[in-house]
């Protein structure tokens, strides 16, 4: 790392590894919170009954918008601080991020029109189904095409259109499904109750089992795409400093097996988001410190010291307030989602 | 067939932000109105008004559900298909977009789940706030991307480093030399355009049912706001006018077909004409001599640069930005006009009655989402061959993505707003067929807490369509 960073120092070299952080952080935030209204959107055309579904559809309605907007901030934060790679990684990934885009449209539209139909209530709960489906699949792509690497010439991208599509980024799409699904099932044994919150369990670990095998086959497919992520891993002393990281992993998804079966209602949920954080952190340490694997670095990509400040004032004064209100707006619709929601609404 | 990536891109952007800006323009004025109406239901407890807020609330959750979905779709489209800018202007306009998420996006998105689900959970006050920070934030939203779009226009105080724009004095690019004059002519001109809805769906209804007392405190608050505001959008458009004059002179000898100075002459003020780009002339032109010197200049044979003063290659398609700006001049003394003619009926006491002016007003309803895009229109279409003014050119900012991919994208992104823009206007209809609800004489309501709705408002009760079988 140390030899990457040659020549970027003071601000140049301390505020591109801030902002890696911060950025990771929203990306985080959204994985973890649009991840659980996608994954209620997974299940949508699960249940038998319209009335779970309505239930389902408003334990996220009030939520949703301001869990979608991290990934504004993901995409507008990375234009602000990385602009090299925001304009090197949006036309590499042009039509994964386009069909995800039309997919939370779908996504997105539906939370309107649903309650508003009852002859085309079918047309919009496929919207809300299908949409949150193909923008996990579609991002969890992204995330598999962004963990190979991309052909860059320059200051620019420099491979094919289709370069995201291989086997390995299908796998990922396929883990984000089964991902988002945990989280969305795990929420629903959090927000609902009866035979609703004993089937949102019933998924929760079918979802489980697909993460788990998803997780280790991914564990193991990412060292052979890179020497050098296998070197980090398997080199002694790191692979001693980062057992850590897949024994918990391995810890937390057997306690999660067990709350799934025991009752509580609010553990799953919290356990998932664990998982999710754990899985995340091992792509980090594969992939750090490159934006754009497998040749351009935080610092290389990174906008101007001057943007980069003023961007950083206003991202350490605002997100405090964010965090605040958006946590008081669950506070408000906390516990178990009420029938009342659909009536004292505005619907 | 060969697909151009740089024209599929012009357009795809052009299409899908001029999508996406119907929606912003409605819902900061419509946030605002809500408002409003919240605030004199607070102070009078008088029940119509709120009402009348359940009823526009519905309105507004629709068109803002839609500029939310379009508005992600923007957010990306730097960088999916105008990589190069994104490249050389990031360091300036991706902080202003980034403060835009910061300030403004988080505080709509949040609060608008209390101002839509949260009434009850958290009561009269704290929802009232909820309404104000979503109106706040549609206001902030606007704020940072006009000054984004307005440092586009009239970029200052950066300097180059290695081919990319980096500032050097914030302040002063955020409060670029244009952004002022902007921000206000797009605030006003989304005020309006809610202004103009509003009015025209409370005709639509009044239309329907006479007797409609909700739909007539809306048509009459929605037209003293219009007899108000337009001639203050028509100034505000004049001073926007005077400030393109000094900054970016070819696009004003554009919207005015101005392609010849006389010596000694004044500048005729073109009312309508074909501008020929080849014989470099207006063809069938009706002039009104001297008007032109008048306004821009302000004095009676002043003269201002023209269009063949500027190197072809410097100069944006002259007919769409001159026939743009004249409908949306048009529009705005359309409006100012149905607005006196509001003031007769008023004084007349016929405003309800007429039902010349309803379907007058109602014909108004898309006026001012006419004049937003043709607006727009001017200033984006008048601003090329710039990406960025003098600095970038639109076909040097394109990503390096292929034809096929791009045509790809287009082709999805009008079939499907297309489908969304239908199934929206649709429910919006069934909204306004059903009506606000008429609660009768104007008496003090008891608290919301305890108050005996008339009907029961059941889910299945404010369904917009008839119970039919499920596909």
């Amino acid at each position: 790392m140390v030899e990457m960073a040659a020549g970027y120092e003071g601000l140049t070299f301390w505020l591109p590894l801030i902002w890696s952080a911060l950025i990771a952080f929203a990306v985080a935030m959204y994985v973890i919170m649009d991840g659980f209204d996608l994954g209620v959107g997974i299940l949508f055309d699960a249940p038998q009954e319209e009335a779970w579904r309505d239930k389902m559809m408003l334990s996220v309605a009030p939520i949703w918008d301001g869990n979608e907007t991290w990934l504004v901030l993901g995409g507008g934060g990375l234009l602000a601080v990385f602009p090299l790679a925001y304009a090197l990684l949006l036309p590499a990934l042009y039509l994964p991020l386009i069909v995800m885009l039309i997919a939370l449209v779908f996504r997105g539209v539906a939370f309107e029109f649903r309650f508003k139909a009852v002859k085309h209530k079918g047309v919009w709960n496929r919207s809300f189904h299908y949409g949150s489906l193909v923008a996990t699949f579609a991002q969890g792509m992204v995330l598999g095409a962004f963990v190979q690497g991309f052909a860059v010439e320059g200051r620019s991208f420099a491979g094919g259109m289709f370069d995201w599509l291989t086997p390995f980024s299908i796998l990922t799409g396929a883990c984000l499904v089964a991902g988002y699904g945990l989280l969305g099932a795990c929420w629903l044994v959090m927000k609902t109750e009866g035979a609703l919150e004993a089937w949102a369990r019933h998924w929760a670990q079918r979802f489980l089992v697909a993460v788990i095998v998803g997780m280790a086959a991914v564990s193991l497919w990412v060292p052979f795409l890179s020497p050098e992520i296998a070197d980090r891993w398997f080199s002694f002393p790191n692979i001693v400093m980062l057992l850590p990281v897949p024994a918990l992993t391995a810890v937390v998804a057997l306690a999660l097996f067990r709350t799934l079966r025991t009752g509580r209602t609010g553990t799953p949920f919290a356990l998932t988001i664990v998982l999710f954080l754990l899985g995340y952190l091992g792509l980090a340490i594969s992939l750090f410190p490159y934006l754009v694997p497998p040749d351009v670095t935080i610092w290389e990509a990174a906008a101007h010291s001057s943007s980069q400040m003023f961007a950083l004032v206003g991202f350490i004064v605002v997100i405090p307030i964010i965090l605040g209100y958006t946590a008081y707006t669950y506070w408000v619709f906390r516990g178990k989602v009420a029938e009342d929601l659909a009536e004292e609404g505005y619907h | 067939m060969d697909f151009d990536p740089l024209l599929l891109s012009r357009i795809q952007f052009g299409f899908t932000v001029a999508f996406h800006i119907l929606f912003p323009a409605f819902t900061i004025g419509l946030a605002s109105w809500l408002v409003v109406l919240e605030a004199r239901w607070l102070f009078s407890k008088r029940e119509r008004f709120r009402t009348l807020y359940r009823f526009w609330v519905k309105v507004f959750a629709v068109s803002f559900g839609l500029g939310v979905v379009s508005g992600v779709v923007m957010s990306y489209q730097f960088g999916t298909n105008w990589s190069a800018f994104s490249d050389m202007a990031g360091n300036i306009v991706g902080p202003l977009m980034g403060y835009e998420v910061l300030t403004a996006f988080f505080l709509e998105a949040s609060f608008l789940g209390i101002m839509l689900f949260g009434w009850k959970k958290v009561g009269n006050r704290l929802h009232f706030l909820a309404t104000s920070m979503v109106a706040l934030g549609t206001l902030i939203s606007a704020f940072w991307i006009l000054s984004a779009n307005s440092w586009m226009q009239t970029p200052s105080t950066f300097e180059m480093v290695d081919g990319r724009a980096v500032p050097t004095d914030w302040l002063a690019a955020i409060f670029n030399p244009s952004f002022p004059y902007r921000f206000a002519h797009m605030v006003m001109a989304a005020y309006l355009t809610t202004a103009f809805a509003v009015a025209g769906m409370s005709a639509w209804m009044l239309l329907r049912d006479p007797a409609n007392r909700g739909a007539r405190t809306s048509l009459s608050m929605a037209l003293w706001f219009a007899v108000i505001f337009s001639p203050v959008q028509i100034l505000l458009g004049d001073l926007q006018g005077l400030n393109v004059r000094d900054y970016q002179p070819v696009k004003l000898a554009a919207m005015e077909g101005h392609w010849q100075n006389e010596p000694g002459e004044g500048v005729p003020l073109v009312l309508f004409g074909w501008p020929d780009e080849e014989a470099e002339r207006n063809l069938w032109s009706v002039e009104i001599p001297n008007l032109s010197s008048v306004i821009i200049t302000h004095s009676w044979d002043g003269q201002f640069p023209a269009l063949t003063e500027f190197p072809e290659e410097n100069r944006p398609p002259v007919a769409i930005v001159f026939w743009s700006f004249r409908i949306m001049v048009l529009i705005g003394f359309l409006m100012l006009g149905l607005g006196l003619w509001s003031l007769y009926l008023r004084w007349r006491k016929r405003l309800y009655r007429s039902r010349t002016f309803l379907y007058a007003t109602f014909a108004m309803l898309p006026s001012g989402f006419v004049a937003v895009l043709t607006g727009w229109i001017t200033a984006e279409v008048g601003r090329q061959p710039w990406v960025v003014y003098g600095l970038m050119r639109t076909s040097e900012a394109v990503s390096p993505v292929s034809g096929e991919g791009v045509a790809f994208s287009l082709a999805l992104f009008v079939v499907v707003y297309a489908i969304i823009f239908g199934a929206g206007t649709y429910y919006l209809f069934k909204l306004l067929a059903q009506g606000p609800e008429d609660t009768g004489p104007d008496e003090g309501s008891p608290p919301f807490e305890t108050r005996r709705p008339k009907r029961p408002l059941s889910r299945s009760e404010d369904r917009l369509e008839e119970p039919g079988p499920a596909e």
